[in-house]
């Protein structure tokens, strides 16, 4: 499978070391995918790194992918300024079941850059997409000069709740202080009327699914974005392997029940 | 070569024709005639390993293997048999699934950047003396390359054109298993032609028998003669006596549990003796004939403005092979062995609906410190019991 090249039209800086790039396709039609899914970008000569889809969809015509830099691939696309050429494999991968929320209050749970797979579900709710009842956003990240989509956060906030928490806090931060599972656990949720989405690093996931079964949210509506090393995207190199899945194909949205098994082995 | 669809050959009633052994130049012309390149064994650096194939004498007749766990030696037979082996370090997936090949060219300048696909102009393959557990290995190779949402089309295109000679095994190694696996010593897949060997006195000679159309119009071109009820008595003795060899070897072992074994097994002591033994060196999975993962290469030239994309075998035996942002999820010699045994024998069934293991032994013979599969699940087996 060979990459359809794109450009970058827009690049923007979270924070340091961490960016969103916005693409096009001077010749491809528009991509079809849905949240959670992912591409794999191609950055000239170096290689090719999984990043999930992080913007809106189909509409504008674009792709947006936030990308932090901390490999050869990643900082190799860090590099890239507007105008500047990208491969593009995609999309890839099950994403998010935006079908299973009808008349559910979602839970979105995001840690550091677990947030970006969970925007496009975010800004559904924002825009009132969503067919849940309700839509809370906890998010996590480690201090608050690291919050991605800063400029964007006050607007969702008068459409759904937001919940954040640093690790590392300062006076002027009005937002929780420690980890994430705290205001997770003081909140007032109804388990059996509930669907979570959870993407972040995974021991913040296994806490916060230990919260939510405490609370009676069921393992069939807790899902879980996982991440491994990918080098094919389609089932074929072996990476990804996480006992009998393929996190390409089978993933990187998981439901909890389906996985508990698996996710509970160490060195998988 | 058709697909390998299960068959019931094992019976050596079906092999009506003889072609006597100094006639079996005029089988490896009549397939180079028909267009394709022929590849076999041959003795190539003190072991059988497979490569080009011209003619008979490109064969290793007359020699055959020793081969225990960590151990591989030729040895001469005391007859010329042409296929007094069993199997060696190579398999015919390096014919299939090529060990490093291009993927696509990319160019860049300015701003601009075009990438094409490399598409190779694949040869018609023919694949003379393979056994029952590489035509099984190839088979499963097929379930995972090819049958998937997003073929390897290179493999596919390789492996569609492929014609097969098989050959019965009338011999096994101790490392043999097959028997355990289901897998041989018969030959029970559709193989375009698939023969037995025979040495009796000073007779010599092959029953074979086409399972295909192809393989049927190359039969009509050799000088065969009709066999007799004895000749095929003779052939079925050989496979008979490798089957009894392997089922009253230490190796052979109840494979049907395997699953359920290794699923409830992930956390077992074992996994920790073996990872003392174990030095995480891939050969097992290189020698295997159905390990499939790859990885890629990026490369550009020194202008800078030339890449390319290059795929080739990796191995879960690596620490890169699982590496992620925080370094290698299977960091230990442990959690990679484990990974590597349990897709094998376990989570292959969920993936493909079979074992990833034909039973073949390469990975017990070529393992540098002699670590055996079977005496592997013998062990996790022992240390269950309360």
């Amino acid at each position: 499978m060979i990459p359809e090249v794109y450009k970058v039209i827009h690049r923007q800086e979270e924070y340091p070391g961490t960016f969103t790039l916005h693409l096009e396709s001077p010749a491809s039609p528009p991509m079809v995918y849905g949240p959670g899914q992912f591409n794999m970008l191609y950055a000239f000569g170096t290689g090719e790194s999984a990043i999930s889809f992080s913007g809106l969809e189909v509409e504008e015509g674009l792709l947006v992918h936030t990308i932090r830099a901390q490999g050869t691939v990643t900082r190799a696309l860090e590099r890239l300024k507007k105008g500047d050429s990208l491969g593009v494999r995609g999309p890839f991968g099950r994403g998010w079941p935006l079908q299973g929320i009808e008349g559910k209050e979602l839970l979105l749970i995001a840690g550091g850059l677990g947030l970006a797979p969970l925007r496009p579900v975010v800004y559904r709710a924002w825009q009132g997409k969503l067919k849940a009842s309700r839509a809370r956003l906890f998010y996590g990240a480690r201090r608050p000069t690291e919050l991605l989509y800063g400029d964007e956060i006050p607007h969702w906030i008068t459409k759904l709740d937001v919940v954040m928490s640093v690790d590392h806090g300062d006076n002027a931060w009005p937002g929780h202080i420690g980890v994430i599972t705290d205001p997770l656990q003081a909140s007032d949720i109804d388990g059996a009327n509930t669907v979570a989405f959870l993407c972040g690093p995974e021991i913040m996931m296994r806490f916060c699914i230990q919260v939510l079964l405490r609370k009676g949210v069921p393992e069939s509506a807790i899902y879980l974005s996982m991440e491994r090393n990918m080098k094919c995207a389609i089932g074929l190199c072996g990476h990804c392997q996480w006992g009998p899945n393929f996190i390409c194909k089978d993933g990187p949205v998981f439901c909890y029940q389906d996985i508990r098994a698996w996710f509970q082995i160490h060195g998988l | 070569m058709a697909n390998l669809g299960q068959i019931d050959s094992a019976n050596m009633d079906s092999y009506e024709h003889l072609l006597q052994a100094a006639d079996l130049d005029d089988l490896i012309q009549a397939i180079l005639e028909h267009g394709y390149e022929v590849y076999g064994p041959t003795l190539v650096d003190k072991a059988i390993t497979y490569g080009k194939i011209l003619s008979s004498a490109d064969l290793p007749q007359g020699w055959t293997d020793e081969q225990e766990g960590g151990h591989y030696r030729v040895k001469r037979r005391t007859d010329n048999a042409y296929f007094g082996y069993v199997v060696g370090p190579h398999s015919w997936k390096k014919y299939l699934q090529l060990p490093h090949r291009p993927i696509w060219k990319s160019s860049r300048q300015e701003q601009e950047v075009q990438i094409i696909e490399i598409k190779e102009d694949v040869p018609k393959l023919a694949f003379l003396g393979v056994r029952s557990c590489e035509l099984h290995a190839i088979a499963i190779q097929d379930r995972v390359l090819i049958e998937s949402d997003y073929p390897n089309s290179n493999y596919r295109d390789r492996r569609s054109g492929l014609f097969t000679v098989a050959v019965n095994c009338t011999t096994a190694a101790p490392t043999c298993f097959c028997t355990a696996m289901q897998t041989g010593p018969a030959v029970t897949l559709t193989s375009d032609l698939t023969m037995t060997e025979v040495l009796e006195g000073k007779r010599h000679f092959f029953l074979i028998e086409s399972g295909t159309e192809l393989g049927a119009q190359i039969l009509a071109q050799l000088p065969l003669k009709p066999s007799t009820v004895e000749e095929k008595q003779q052939a079925q003795k050989g496979i008979e006596s490798a089957e009894t060899q392997m089922r009253q070897g230490p190796r052979h072992f109840d494979s049907s549990d395997l699953k359920e074994l290794l699923y409830r097994n992930f956390e077992s002591p074992s996994w920790d003796k073996v990872a003392e033994r174990c030095l995480s060196c891939a050969n097992c999975t290189m020698a295997c004939p159905t390990c499939f993962c790859s990885t890629v290469e990026d490369t550009t030239d020194l202008s800078g403005e030339n890449a390319e994309r290059w795929e080739r075998w990796d191995s879960c035996f690596t620490s890169d092979f699982s590496h992620i942002t925080g370094g290698s999820v299977r960091a230990d010699t442990r959690s990679r062995y484990r990974q590597w045994m349990t897709h094998k024998l376990a989570t292959w069934h969920d993936q493909f609906d079979s074992s990833g293991c034909v039973g073949c032994g390469r990975c017990i013979t070529w393992c540098p410190v002699g670590i055996d599969l079977t005496e592997e699940v013998r062990t996790i087996r022992n240390l269950e019991q309360p």
